[in-house]
């Protein structure tokens, strides 16, 4: 199966693509059909593919058969695939949510959810800056319109902020292409690793411009510190299945900061040796304290959860700074299991806003929930795990994260930072759950449609992902540990990416 | 030309940013596609600026780095797709929030405040 590293890209592009032609535009029910078996399909090939590096080694595909420092090459590594696993299981998940009504408020919602995943997808596979910023655009866009999708004032608001940032941010993300490019002479990842150590003198300030610049770009997506203004209103105000689909969007950031940071300007750089450190250090520290007092100081559980994704962030951005392999490690652990919590709060914030009426999900009293215990106990699970509570996943990846520190100055940044940040999430959502569950006028809402069958199975879904990350916590562990490890040993991997370059 | 090439990128990526900062949505989508103009250009010259140079190898004795055309050819493409998207959207958000201020909602500047409390007291 040499061609699996291309599926994750092709089988989204190809399902959403069908979905656009006549027989299928027109009927939603097979439209939602060809949505399931479409993320199926990339789930079960994601699967697959992961187990085939795992394996195997990394993988390298030359698009179009040409070779690689010029050709535009796909890389599935150890890294990548485990994240193109984490966007399909989270597709398939929220696409089952969907199907439930949530599609039904505007036309091409499932062809845009396809090139959104394809987009997704396509970021973590590819081994090539531009075409890097070529799949950006094409989950960007593909955003743009999910994100507007059912309409309303609040929408139209939030995404006309969200298209003109991400549009400057694209040409950021292309000025300091181009600045890379006129140094380096290269786009290839792995060729610029190996080029960017020769760099001396102005070169290398220019390339360093370059290379702050394409930081920004990141940090912006990534929702670092101060270009993180944007995130809460725009989730908060996205429609349940397209903002918890948006969960892995910073992570897609986050991905090209360690990429690009300890691939390309890592250890090895020469003159630009570890760039990115001196500003990623303050920032990430700076995005948890900012992260947490906006969980403090959250009005409903969309903004909430809204803001726990910057707090995720803030921690993914501290180890990326920590930059080391347990780091990196602990970063993956870490990614996996924020994006699938905050997914699930996402969706279940949207039970809650169904069910309560005019209160919505607002930390208000109010009348009762239809049915109060699933949403409760899905609600305690959820929330024991994003604040890292010790039977769930999020205790884990904490606990790595602060292992992963290694001189005392860091433990001294790192650790209060991270705790406190939890105790405010336990705070905050002790406070929503007595809110939410406790405090009600005692009649329930007879008009209030009770959660159906697939929504459940959605939020179980990722609600599973919870206990499983810790019952299988070794072999995940040590998946994440030799990611780590092959994506920090620049000199082995970069050169097994180049057939071309001699050693 | 160096210098000239230089100055235009420059002169274009100021005005776009100085626009694309203004409040009227109508302003900014001017400031976007002068900063993708900028972007364009800028990317052209990143494979250094020759004179009597093809892009195609044997064509001429010296030749042109044909990679930044190809990328300047998707950024081109992709620019005006993303340009199309904000200037319907900027569309939609004057016909659902009422006017094209940004942020949805016109601030009130202090003059105008002071005009419409004095025409009330009249």
């Amino acid at each position: 199966m040499q061609h699996l590293s291309i599926f994750p890209i092709l089988i989204p592009l190809l399902f959403g693509a069908i979905m656009l032609l006549p027989p299928i535009s027109r009927d939603i029910t097979s439209q939602r059909i060809s949505s399931v078996i479409g993320t199926l399909f990339l789930l079960i090939c994601s699967a697959l593919l992961l187990f085939q590096i795992d394996t195997s080694g990394t993988q390298l595909y030359a698009l179009g058969g040409w070779q690689a420092p010029f050709g535009i090459v796909l890389v599935a590594d150890r890294v990548s695939s485990l994240l193109v696993l984490l966007t399909s299981f989270l597709g398939f998940a929220v696409m089952l949510y969907a199907i439930a009504g949530k599609d039904k408020g505007g036309a091409y919602f499932h062809p845009l959810f396809m090139f959104q995943l394809m987009g997704i997808n396509g970021a973590f596979l590819t081994g090539d800056i531009f075409n890097l910023f070529v799949f950006f655009e094409v989950l960007l866009i593909a955003s743009y319109a999910l994100l507007i999708h059912a309409g309303g004032k609040q929408k139209t608001q939030a995404t006309v902020h969200y298209v003109i940032l991400n549009l400057v941010g694209s040409s950021l993300f292309l000025f300091g292409l181009g600045i890379l490019y006129g140094t380096l002479g290269t786009l290839n990842m792995a060729d610029m690793a190996i080029k960017v150590g020769q760099l001396q003198g102005e070169d290398a300030t220019l390339a360093k411009t370059g290379a702050l610049l394409l930081l920004v770009v990141f940090g912006l997506k990534a929702a670092m510190l101060p270009m993180h203004f944007w995130l809460p209103k725009t989730y908060a105000s996205a429609s349940a299945p397209v903002a918890a689909l948006f969960a892995i969007m910073t992570k897609v950031g986050l991905y090209s900061i360690f990429r690009v940071y300890t691939v390309i300007f890592g250890e090895h750089a020469g003159e630009l040796e570890n760039i990115a450190t001196p500003w990623l250090w303050p920032l990430a520290l700076l995005t948890i304290t900012i992260g947490s007092i906006g969980v403090l100081a959250s009005p409903s559980v969309r903004t909430l959860s809204a803001n726990l994704v910057i707090v995720s962030s803030g921690s993914l951005l501290a180890c990326a700074a920590i930059n080391s392999v347990e780091a990196t490690s602990a970063a993956l652990y870490y990614m996996v299991h924020s994006t699938l919590a905050s997914a699930a709060l996402f969706l279940l914030a949207d039970l809650i806003t169904r069910q309560r009426g005019q209160a919505e999900d607002r930390f208000v009293k109010s009348r009762m929930f239809t049915q109060p215990k699933l949403i409760g106990f899905a609600f305690a699970i959820v929330a024991l795990s994003l604040v890292g509570m010790p039977p769930f996943s999020g205790f884990v990846g904490k606990v790595m994260i602060l292992q992963a520190t290694q001189s005392s100055v860091q433990t001294m940044w790192v650790w209060p930072l991270i705790l406190i940040g939890s105790l405010g999430a336990l705070v905050t959502f002790s406070r929503a759950g007595t809110t939410l569950f406790w405090r009600h006028s005692g009649s329930t809402s007879n008009d209030a449609e009770p959660a159906s069958k697939s929504e459940i199975a959605a939020i179980a879904l990722l609600l599973l992902a919870a206990p499983i990350l810790v019952i299988f916590g070794g072999a995940i562990t040590e998946y994440t540990l030799q990611a780590a490890t092959s994506l920090h040993d620049i000199q082995s991997s970069a050169y097994d990416l180049i057939p071309g370059v001699s050693r | 030309m160096e210098g000239l090439y230089a100055f235009c990128v420059g002169l274009l990526t100021a005005c776009g940013i100085f626009l694309t900062l203004r409040g009227r949505s109508f302003s900014v989508v001017i400031g976007l596609t002068l900063l993708s103009y900028a972007v364009n250009l800028f990317l052209f010259a990143s494979g250094r600026l020759k004179l009597n140079a093809a892009a195609v190898l044997g064509e001429s004795e010296q030749y042109s780095d044909p990679l930044p055309q190809a990328l300047v050819l998707t950024a081109i493409v992709i620019g005006f797709a993303m340009t199309a998207f904000a200037v319907i959207l900027a569309m939609r958000a004057r016909a659902d929030l009422g006017n094209d201020h940004v942020d949805g909602n016109l601030p009130k500047l202090p003059n105008e405040v002071s005009n419409k409390s004095s025409g009330g007291n009249k």
